[in-house]
């Protein structure tokens, strides 16, 4: 593999981290803060050695708190930006994530979970992070997330997940697994003019009327540091001048604004992978590495003849409500199996008018099939 | 001509005041209490921007959370009042993503020094090309006076009720240590010579860091036997030597009159940036130019 080409293109041999590198290099990244923490840390060692090869800049933070804000302040600057860590560096970014979806500020988080609380079991898997990502941040707001389960998802996603940003401007993420990141497989990376690329609506005439911020529209076109709009853009709430306000009715103006342009296009961002569901009486929902295992179970239980499918999440957030809505009038239960103690279980839980039993498996290790088989087992 | 043409003509009248296009006039008036030192300091700026040559269209300022952070919202240029102790990292970004731009940081010591300060430090240490200015009021004003780092030993704030019990930073000592190639420290008295100084930070390759001592009246001065803005000033007037040449160590500030305020254009060297460094080495790597 030559890293000396700008981009590539074929058949590679690849890890998941290094995947989701190359992915984010074809988005058009050209920024990456960030501070090293396992499993993410082939990201930041790949984006160090690729960056520079296609003018982009790698900056190496002090911390996490740093990296998200540099990221944030790069895409102003109108650079695609992004930054990956893991759990404990997610938390320290919690509070710049807010500040990333108030001002609106196009950008790219990956998060290879690992085990947790705390500290945890840095080198081993978890997901434990998929409620954090969706209310970690103080105040409402809404989020585009992408769980890839392979090491071809980590590619396609993370371009995804910055056409995402771009368009809707707004932090997005890739919630990765270590088992996804350091699984090593093949993937296909089709030639640039084969895949689709957003880039931001950036302003580049200063109409009459104009404000920077907005709130009938969905997608506004963003003004960029040094292009001469002198806009002020605040972590404050904020007006559509971006002048700080305390009026309750700028308050519920700007939510409605920063909520709605993602809740308004829900059918058009979310995404799910059916398999065998068709006919299912009961249906896994699984997401990253455990959707992996879910399937093995589905294959299993078919030879079986019992009528089993799997839905599985490629957005969790937003959450495919509709579907699940749908598929639980029709099914007698769904199973829900998470290396986290029942997190997305919740959701599927509020939507769902069947029964939904969460199967729990401690961080650290892969679900073994057999433990979501007999959960199936206990519903026959 | 009539008599108020000549005077126009000869620029002894202005249509408007001549830092209207450089302020948010429709932000005005400011939030900002009697007697405070942030009006010198947002003057003392767009003046240095205006003198500076650089076009306005150019200068970008950030700033975290506090009084001091509300200056850029101010200013009528592109302006990122970012979160509590992250402008710098927020800047370091701009910087490195778009080095034509002119970039500065104006942050109360509370956000730089207390919440901020491991970013300070790695930012001294990067050498990224930036302008920070730093208004010390020796407390956190915004949020009633309580102490920080910079509080003087045994100073009242309204958290040290009985005196405060920590040691508080040096600021030109730590920054001089952490390696910025430009080094000053004004009162808000000295609006002359600050105006200078951000002029001198805007030609400076490299971090230039400019410290202003400034009056908090309702908070810090008012326990602290300043009985109004004046009197505060007024110490800064009578006890104020300025020493280019100081010994860095020794210019801790007790706030206790008559212990003296050494100003000064304490540090001016030669130092590559980090924008130029990384160019550079990536050029001299990858063996072509950009």
């Amino acid at each position: 593999m030559s890293l000396k080409a700008q981009t590539l293109a074929g058949e590679y041999f690849m890890s998941g981290n290094l995947a989701c590198a190359e992915g984010a290099i074809a988005a058009g990244c050209r920024f990456y803060g960030g501070y090293p923490i396992t499993p993410s840390s082939e990201i930041a060692e790949h984006m160090s050695r690729r960056l520079p090869q296609v003018g982009g800049h790698y900056l190496q933070m002090e911390d996490e708190i740093g990296s998200i804000a540099a990221v944030i302040g790069a895409s102003n600057a109108g650079a695609k930006s992004m930054t990956a860590t893991s759990g404990p560096g997610f938390s320290l970014m919690m509070e710049n994530i807010g500040l990333g979806v108030i001002t609106e500020t196009p950008c790219v988080l990956v998060n290879v979970q690992r085990a947790g609380p705390s500290t945890g079991i840095p080198t081993l898997i978890g997901q434990g992070d998929m409620m954090q990502v969706k209310w970690g941040s103080h105040g409402d707001y809404e989020v585009i997330a992408y769980a890839p389960n392979s090491v071809q998802e980590m590619f396609d996603l993370t371009i995804k997940a910055f056409n995402m940003a771009e368009k809707y401007r707004t932090p997005t993420f890739v919630m990765s697994d270590q088992v996804v990141a350091h699984m090593t497989s093949k993937l296909v990376i089709p030639t640039p003019d084969k895949i689709p690329i957003v880039n931001r609506n950036r302003l580049t005439k200063l109409n009459s009327g104009f404000t920077p911020f907005p709130y009938d529209n969905d997608f506004p076109p963003m003004a960029v540091a040094g292009d001469g709009f002198h806009i002020n853009v605040d972590s404050l709430t904020h007006d559509e001048r971006g002048y700080p306000s305390l009026d309750n009715s700028v308050s519920e103006r700007m939510l409605d604004h920063i909520t709605g342009k993602i809740l308004n296009h829900v059918d058009e961002i979310v995404e799910t992978e059916e398999y065998q569901t068709d006919d299912a009486d009961v249906i896994i929902i699984a997401y990253g590495s455990t959707s992996r295992s879910a399937l093995r179970v589905v294959k299993e239980a078919r030879q079986k003849e019992r009528r089993v499918g799997l839905l599985r999440l490629i957005t969790p957030w937003p959450f495919p409500a509709k579907r699940i809505e749908v598929l639980g009038e029709r099914v007698r239960a769904m199973v829900v199996p998470e290396i986290n103690y029942g997190q997305m279980e919740h959701v599927v839980r509020e939507f769902a008018s069947c029964p939904v039993i969460g199967v729990h498996h401690p961080a650290g290790a892969l679900i073994p099939p057999q433990k979501i088989g007999s959960a199936l087992e206990k519903l026959q | 001509m009539t008599q108020l043409e000549t005077l126009r003509e000869h620029e002894v009248i202005f249509p408007s005041n001549p830092k209207d296009e450089l302020l948010r006039a429709d932000r005005l008036p400011h939030i900002w209490c009697p007697g405070c030192g942030l009006g010198i300091v947002t003057g003392c700026f767009v003046e240095a921007m205006r003198a500076s040559g650089i076009p306005q269209d150019k200068h970008i300022v950030v700033s975290g959370i506090g009084c001091t952070a509300r200056i850029p919202g101010y200013l009528n240029l592109d302006t990122y009042h970012t979160t509590h102790g992250r402008a710098i990292p927020f800047a370091t970004g701009i910087k490195v993503a778009n080095p034509e731009l002119e970039v500065s940081v104006i942050a109360g010591d509370g956000d730089l020094f207390n919440i901020g300060g491991n970013h300070l430090i790695h930012a001294l240490r990067r050498n990224v090309d930036l302008n920070i200015f730093c208004v010390n009021n020796f407390n956190y004003g915004m949020t009633g006076g309580q102490f920080g780092a910079t509080t003087p030993p045994g100073a009242k704030t309204s958290t040290t009720p009985y005196g405060n019990f920590e040691a508080s930073f040096n600021i030109p000592y730590i920054v001089a240590a952490a390696g910025a190639p430009y080094v000053a420290r004004w009162t808000a008295l000295h609006s002359r010579q600050l105006l200078q100084s951000m002029l001198r930070a805007f030609q400076v390759q490299g971090l230039a860091f400019v410290e202003i001592v400034s009056p908090c009246p309702p908070t810090f001065g008012n326990l602290n036997n300043f009985n109004d803005a004046l009197a505060m000033m007024q110490y800064f007037q009578n006890c104020s030597r300025v020493d280019d040449h100081a010994d860095l160590s020794k210019v801790g500030l007790s706030m206790k009159p008559p212990d003296p305020i050494v100003v000064g254009n304490f540090v001016d060297v030669k130092k590559t940036p980090y924008n130029e460094v990384e160019r550079n080495m990536i050029q001299s790597a990858l063996g072509r130019s950009k």
